[in-house]
């Protein structure tokens, strides 16, 4: 009997698109605006760490702490930079990834024995621990100081600081393209969809001969991976490193851009990033007090009317769109 | 002929109530035995034994001459035995294909990062168990609010998916209704018997035990009391008396 599926494909090709509209207009709006260029590459980062959350909270995980990742990315940049003499951007971005990807199979080995509020909790404590340190730690990190991390050059080439920027939003949006796809690939298969299972039925997972264990601590991985490289580019964007990137409310803003964005594809976390980051900007410029309430507003809206986020909302408008 | 299962002198507690008193028995390639027994006997209990859920105090379970006494869930399901449970576990978020996908997956290997679980090859073995289980027609269709009877035989296509030499069912036909009992276990016994699957089922339904099992096994207190056909096993006055509670 032949079965007619979803098309994967089809699938496939509907997120690139919505990849390339986001790139294009992450690309777009700095033109209008010159000065956005650096609020998009900031929210690029958010987002990538964010969608490093989404991916966890598929599973049914939800870590309050993965600002940790976006601070060791961050922190390991600037000591790279300073201590290591690298000085060149996309092997700071490799090297940076690659050791919170190290510090994520670390943690997560131990993590991935919890679930539910405990794994929460014990997320939200060693952030916490790691920011305790950066702060105290003067002499190493520069305390509450933080560290400053120079402009790096590109591809050996050393620009001045505005064509950097330049360089650095257009690397971004690339990285995200590339990184999106990536993990969308990844959540399509028999490993991303064992995540979901886990939070629908570990039991018969583990019957399945699949270890859930396994599974968490690849996404664990995977996620601390994104969250250092969002932290890497942060790192660069702004050129200075400070222990508040590690503090709870960083991985708090992180859960609520996943959730603002939504966690049922990749283009969420970026959707919700870039919302969160263009109406902190603009809030902040009308109305200095309060855009913590707009954004507080904009959540509830989302909760109550929007489950599935703001990309859940395109999914919405595209089902109707089919049923017509 | 050398038994598939093999077990020793198997022993849990707990608290005070013993659900495995020193059980030895043997099953043979392609048996379909039926477990019977009142409830709170150890009949699940045993299941649970074999399949790692529950680990014995004492005592020993040997699969295929190896031992598997005290392993993980995991790791005797890759060994061979695959299990169906009373209430079934379904992955209730994706479609009745995606869950028998996602088992052949896991049979062959769930660490590829990179291949779609929609996958041409996962969804044609898919599409073969589910065939062989008359599941063909709802493939697509969500689980989670599917008739019991429909979710008892995607548990069973679950396992079935994992290509197990030996599978365990605890309670097919429960929850079930009389008018779909035998359906179902015609739809379960005929793919068991093509597939050559040995077969181990717990059930309180004397008609079904009757019916489909080659030999049967009575639990009482944790401990097997009598064992044989079932023509001969049903018409025990002792059995009766102590499973249906009729003197």
């Amino acid at each position: 009997m032949a079965y007619s599926g979803p098309s994967v494909f089809g699938a496939f090709d509907m997120v690139v698109w919505q990849l390339l509209a986001l790139a294009v207009a992450a690309m777009a709006l700095p033109v209008a605006v010159p000065w956005l260029g650096f609020v998009i590459t900031v929210a690029i980062g958010k987002g990538l760490a964010a969608l490093g959350v989404a991916m966890l909270l598929r599973g049914g995980l939800i870590s309050i702490g993965h600002a940790l990742y976006v601070a060791v990315g961050a922190y390991a940049t600037a000591f790279l930079m300073l201590s290591v003499g690298m000085n060149e951007l996309f092997l700071l971005l490799v090297c940076t990834t690659a050791i919170t990807m190290a510090s994520g199979l670390v943690i997560g080995a131990f993590m991935a024995r919890y679930r539910a509020i405990f794994f929460a909790m014990l997320n939200l404590a060693i952030s916490m621990v790691f920011f305790t340190l950066l702060s105290k730690l003067y002499n190493l990190t520069g305390g509450s100081d933080g560290m400053r991390v120079a402009t790096p050059t590109v591809l050996g080439v050393t620009l001045d600081r505005t064509k950097f920027d330049l360089v650095l939003q257009f690397s971004a949006v690339a990285l995200m393209v590339v990184v999106a796809l990536l993990i969308d690939r990844y959540l399509k298969s028999p490993l991303g969809e064992a995540l979901t299972a886990i939070h629908a039925n570990e039991v018969r997972l583990e019957y399945l001969g699949v270890s859930a264990r396994g599974v968490i601590l690849a996404v664990y991985t995977i996620s601390a991976a994104l969250a250092g490289l969002g932290g890497a580019i942060t790192a660069v964007a702004i050129g200075h490193v400070v222990p508040e990137l590690s503090y709870w409310t960083a991985s708090g803003q992180l859960v609520l851009i996943a959730v603002l964005g939504g966690i049922s594809g990749v283009p969420g976390a970026f959707i919700g990033a870039f919302f969160f980051e263009l109406v902190r900007t603009f809030a902040a410029d009308f109305v200095p007090d309060a855009w913590n309430a707009i954004v507080g507003v904009a959540l509830l809206i989302v909760i109550f009317f929007l489950p599935q986020g703001l990309y859940g909302l395109l999914q919405r408008v595209k089902m109707r769109k089919a049923r017509l | 002929m050398n038994p598939i299962l093999s077990v020793r002198d198997l022993h849990i507690s707990f608290g005070g109530v013993k659900a495995a008193d020193g059980v030895d028995l043997d099953i043979y390639p392609h048996e379909f035995i039926a477990i019977i027994g009142p409830n709170g006997s150890g009949k699940t209990t045993f299941l649970n034994l074999c399949t790692g859920y529950i680990r014995p105090t004492r005592g020993s379970v040997i699969f295929e001459g190896r031992s598997i006494t005290n392993q993980a869930p995991r790791t005797i399901t890759r060994r061979g035995i695959a299990r169906a449970f009373q209430i079934p576990q379904l992955f209730t978020g994706h479609s009745l294909i995606e869950n028998v996908m996602l088992s052949v997956a896991a049979q062959h290997g769930i660490w590829q990062a990179f291949r779609p679980l929609a996958h041409e090859a996962y969804r044609k073995k898919a599409c073969e168990v589910l065939d062989l289980m008359s599941l063909g027609d709802i493939a697509h269709g969500p689980t989670a609010n599917m008739p019991e009877g429909l979710r008892k035989l995607t548990d069973i296509a679950i396992a079935l998916a994992l290509k197990p030499r030996l599978l365990l069912l605890d309670e097919p036909t429960s929850g079930v209704s009389t008018a779909e009992k035998f359906a179902l276990m015609d739809t379960i016994v005929g793919v068991l018997r093509a597939e050559k699957v040995t077969a181990l089922f717990v059930e309180h339904d004397m008609d079904v035990v009757e019916r489909y099992a080659d030999r049967v096994l009575v639990w009482d207190a944790g401990q097997v009391i009598a064992g044989g056909p079932p023509q001969e096993i049903l018409c025990s006055s002792h059995v009766l008396e102590r499973v249906i509670g009729i003197s």
